[in-house]
């Protein structure tokens, strides 16, 4: 299950939870918790990086050291789509509000949107790609597939990354718990039924 | 190596030549099954390539400035500054010779409108002022900021009641009044003074937007005189292909448009979208490969919306529950251009109960606001959000159930086409009843009636539906390959959305030939590769291309039989094709891929064309969805317990398709009821909702997950597949099927959408 921040104690976090973003919007303090929380942990005071220096990054996506030149601006959905030619994760609206960016970082469904590069530095990262076995689609991926769980598939890797990530957490959710953990992810085809029996169908696959 | 087709399987006979083939039988073998979409890997692999997701080398990205303002002029645009920021390679504007490329193209509602670029005089909060390309978007969008206009800020009008008002600021120099339709039959006066009961209500619809998943923009690529442009489109000859090489003066040959995948459509991929003149203009002046991909705050205003309607409507009925008249008139907006506000505003009025005296009028208003585009069974939802919730009230006044008053209205005919020509199957009769009954409509009507004293309450309620189009929309032309391995490959310009076309196709060809639908590669959606086609809109596609793609196969079994009738020495007639082979009734047999033929020629390839709807016959979708809701009395929260949908669209082609469609279609059909509107400022006449938070689409907690469908199936043969198109029929009941149900539980008519807390204060 995606988890708030105040649960997640003694980690480092890395990237805005679902809710947590929801939560920091409310106080209006979104920038100054992705400022001092995030990237203050990972960065010293002597290290500061300008928005638009390049700096070196490493990341580890799908099981794999990847090693990037990125700017400190830049996105993690950014660098994953652009620079790392992982295009499963979609950019649908840049701010935390469609889904379609879900990746999990460290087991957990984060927006990619929101989470900025620097920051997922020595995370594990794991992008729809990563739930392939080689040729074979993942169970969660073959469960969407056969109960048809996607009309278009733009917000289709997002959906996937939130049910994976939320039976990675939970394996047997009920179905208040699906309806919560795929709430952050918006399908505007309107596959929300077959999206529902996909994600029952995934926990019995698991 | 495996067969590529069934075994021992019998297949539709091959009609002679020029002969029209049989109907298939009510079960078929692999049509209308429950098979797994034949693109399902692509989409749940993140292998599926959109627009977004091309990159190719030296590729530049693109990022619009536009207008902030509801109706302003550009006086000057200094764009000095941004030319001289890092990674920027080319800004344009109004006065760019570049822009100057661009020629006005129209609308679809009105070819004479024109749609500008950028503008001198921008009317909506939105509209492209000047465009920049940049190494990366945020070097493009850093420029873009670095842009400085001069505005002369004038007056505006957002609300079309207001624009109709004198003194209101002028949208066109013409003035704000754009057109008024009418539609007249028989007698309203003599239909009001037979009614026993006559009602009258006004009833007001916010606009919708289309909010497709995937943003607007594209990936624009020059090879000398020649542009490829991928971008995601419902339709790559038409809207793009036609408005792209019209608006930059290109041949159709030199434009060629690629949309493999499209992040939705609804309606709103119908024209192309302003960025995707931008991203070739910009790639023109760079030398370089151009990507834009717009935000989504910008798809609000370049991604099309339906119309917000204002209705009165006044209904005359008898006691025994027959109507005897209807005047239907609305008020709506297309936005500042010419686009489609009042496009089929009065269909429902006009064609889906009985009634002999109509009048309806639709006024169209310009507005300072974006553009609308037809969405999703255009006007139809909003019709029926002020029909349907009247029926109900006729009901309750000549105390009748409101199925059964339904249920005295039933035609057999179009009433609003001259000669009224039969429907070739008439299923809404079965839609409702059987709805009902799947529903069970009157033990839940009064179970639900014994919570009228709680705070949570339950309601009941319905609505009927049927849809201007569904049926045959020509042109399409399917090219059919046979190899000499066997397998078959399909070439058809059409769109797959997400909508099932490349399965249902796939579908149609295993059905006729008896080949594994794995076997069979269907290449679609490109103007380099494919045919000319129509829009996949309209609910067209499946209906349209279906008996066209049978044609094809017939074509391809024509020329096997003639083919294997030499090799084994036998007349043609007496042929069959039967589980890869070829079997004479005298017990010869070759395999296809044995055919001297086939090997000769290594290909055997069958073409067709779209057919025509049948004369003196109209082809129309039926449906009836039934809901029951629960209102919390406090907070006037309402959640859709249950809903089911009664669908006669002929036969089902993509059963997954099909009931996709359904979800779909009620889904949006809730948003629009429940959740969605438009929102302007009064104070500055921006939009307000350009964000998924504001613009609130429906969640999966807003829909029941256990949706209910049932088929309607009246073996409707009007054409040689019988399907008729279910893209658009679902959205149009659930609004006001759910108002239906919200007044059932709490005895307060929401004339006006959405029904949400907000309009406790009101």
């Amino acid at each position: 299950m995606k988890k708030d921040r105040k649960e997640q104690k003694g980690k480092v976090q890395k990237g805005i939870t679902r809710r947590g973003f929801l939560t920091t919007v409310g106080v209006g303090a979104v920038g100054v918790a992705a400022s001092s929380t995030l990237l203050g942990q990972k960065a010293k005071a002597e290290e500061v990086r300008e928005a638009k220096e390049l700096t070196k990054l490493t990341l580890v996506v799908n099981g794999r050291r990847r090693r990037v030149l990125a700017e400190p601006r830049w996105t993690l959905l950014y660098v994953l789509r652009e620079k790392l030619r992982l295009t499963g994760a979609k950019e649908g609206c840049g701010r935390g509000e469609c889904g379609y960016c879900t990746v999990l970082i460290d087991d957990v469904p984060r927006y990619a949107c929101m989470t900025l590069a620097v920051e997922a530095e020595g995370a594990k990262i794991t992008t729809v790609e990563g739930l392939m076995k080689g040729e074979e689609l993942g169970p969660v991926q073959d469960a969407f597939a056969e109960e048809d769980g996607f009309q278009c598939g733009f917000c289709t890797p997002g959906q996937i990354m939130a049910a994976e990530g939320l039976l990675r957490a939970n394996p047997n959710p009920t179905s208040e718990e699906i309806l919560e953990g795929m709430s952050g992810n918006i399908c505007r085809c309107g596959s929300y039924p077959q999206i529902f029996k996909a994600v029952k169908r995934a926990a019995a696959l698991k | 190596m495996a067969s590529y087709y069934e075994e021992g399987v019998s297949l539709p006979k091959t009609p002679k030549p020029g002969e029209e083939p049989e109907p298939w039988p009510r079960k078929t073998r692999v049509v209308g099954t429950r098979m797994r979409r034949v693109d399902a890997r692509e989409r749940v692999s993140g292998e599926a390539v959109y627009y977004d997701d091309i990159s190719l080398r030296g590729m530049l990205y693109g990022a619009i400035l536009r207008c902030p303002h509801a109706n302003a002029m550009v006086k000057n645009v200094d764009t000095s500054a941004a030319e001289r920021m890092p990674g920027v390679h080319a800004v344009i504007h109004g006065g760019s010779p570049e822009a100057k490329q661009y020629t006005p193209i129209g609308t679809w509602a009105d070819p004479t409108a024109k749609r500008e670029l950028f503008p001198s005089h921008c009317r909506y909060h939105g509209e492209p002022v000047a465009a920049v390309a940049a190494e990366t978007p945020y070097q493009a969008w850093d420029a873009v900021r670095a842009i400085k206009v001069d505005y002369d800020v004038l007056p505006f009008v957002v609300d079309e009641v207001e624009a109709l008002k004198p003194g209101a600021p002028r949208v066109r120099e013409k003035g704000n009044k754009r057109v008024t339709d009418k539609y007249e039959r028989g007698d309203l006066d003599k239909g009001f003074r037979e009614a026993d009961v006559v009602l009258e209500e006004n009833y007001r619809v916010e606009c919708q937007f289309h909010d497709c998943p995937e943003p607007a923009g594209g990936v624009a690529n020059w090879d000398g005189d020649s542009l490829t442009l991928w971008i995601g489109t419902q339709g790559v000859f038409h809207p793009s292909q036609a408005e792209i090489s019209a608006g930059l003066g290109l041949p159709l040959s030199k434009c060629r448009i690629i949309s493999k995948y499209s992040g939705g459509g609804f309606g709103g991929r119908t024209h192309v979208y302003l960025a995707d003149f931008i991203a070739p203009l910009l790639a023109k002046k760079t030398g370089r490969p151009v990507k834009i991909a717009t935000t989504r705050e910008e798809s609000y205003p370049d991604g099309g919306n339906a119309p917000p309607h204002n209705m009165k409507v006044k209904v005359g009925v008898k006691r025994d529950g027959t109507l005897t008249a209807y005047h239907y008139a609305t008020i709506n907006t297309g936005g500042a251009i010419s686009s489609g506000g009042i496009f089929w505003y009065d269909r429902p009025y006009r064609d889906l109960y009985l009634c002999p005296n109509v009048l309806t009028e639709g006024t169209d208003v310009y507005v300072n606001g974006p553009p609308s585009w037809p969405m999703r069974a255009p006007c139809h939802p909003q019709a029926a959000w002020a029909m349907e919730q009247m029926m109900d009230t006729l009901a309750e006044a000549i105390g009748m159930d409101p199925v059964e008053m339904r249920l005295k209205n039933m035609p057999t005919y179009a009433q609003d086409i001259e000669g009224n020509p039969p429907y070739t199957t008439t299923g809404l009769r079965e839609c409702i009843a059987d709805g009902a009954k799947a529903f069970g409509w009157k033990e839940a009507r009064r179970k639900a009636e014994r919570t009228r004293k709680g705070e949570i309450r339950r309601g009941v309620g319905m609505s009927s539906g049927s849809f201007e189009m569904a049926f045959i929309w020509p042109p399409t032309t399917p090219i059919l390959k046979l190899s000499r391995d066997g397998s078959v490959k399909l070439s058809i310009g059409e769109a797959d959305m997400g909508t099932g076309t490349k399965t249902a196709l796939s579908m149609v060809i295993a059905e006729e030939l008896g080949i594994k639908p794995e076997f069979i590669h269907v290449e679609h959606a490109d103007t380099g590769t494919t045919q000319v086609c129509q829009v996949s809109a309209g609910s067209r596609t499946i209906p349209t291309s279906t008996p066209a793609v049978r044609e094809a196969a017939i074509k391809i079994k024509q020329q096997l039989l003639d083919m294997a009738a030499k090799d084994l020495k036998v007349d043609p007639s007496d042929l069959v094709v039967e589980g890869g082979q070829i079997v004479s009734t005298g017990g010869k047999k070759v395999k296809i891929t044995d055919v001297s033929g086939l090997k000769d020629r290594m290909v055997i390839v069958g073409v067709a064309h779209a057919g025509a709807n049948p004369p003196g016959k109209r082809v129309k979708p039926f449906c009836a969805h039934f809901c029951e809701v629960e209102v919390n009395m406090k907070t006037m929260e309402v959640k859709v317990l249950r809903y089911l949908a009664a669908h006669e669209s002929g036969r089902v082609i993509c059963k997954v398709g099909y009931e996709a469609q359904l979800a779909g279609g009620v889904t949006q059909g809730i948003g629009l009821g429940l959740s969605e509107a438009r929102v302007f400022d009064r104070q500055t006449g921006k939009l307000l909702t350009t964000n998924m938070h504001d613009y609130k689409v429906p969640t999966i907690k807003d829909v029941p997950t256990g949706m209910e469908y049932l088929l309607i199936d009246k073996n409707d043969t009007f054409s040689s597949t019988g399907a008729k198109g279910v893209g658009e029929p679902p959205k149009v009941p659930p609004a006001a099927a759910v108002a239906n149900a919200v007044y059932h539980a709490t005895g307060i008519r929401f004339t006006k959408s959405p029904i949400n807390p907000l309009q406790l204060g009101a």
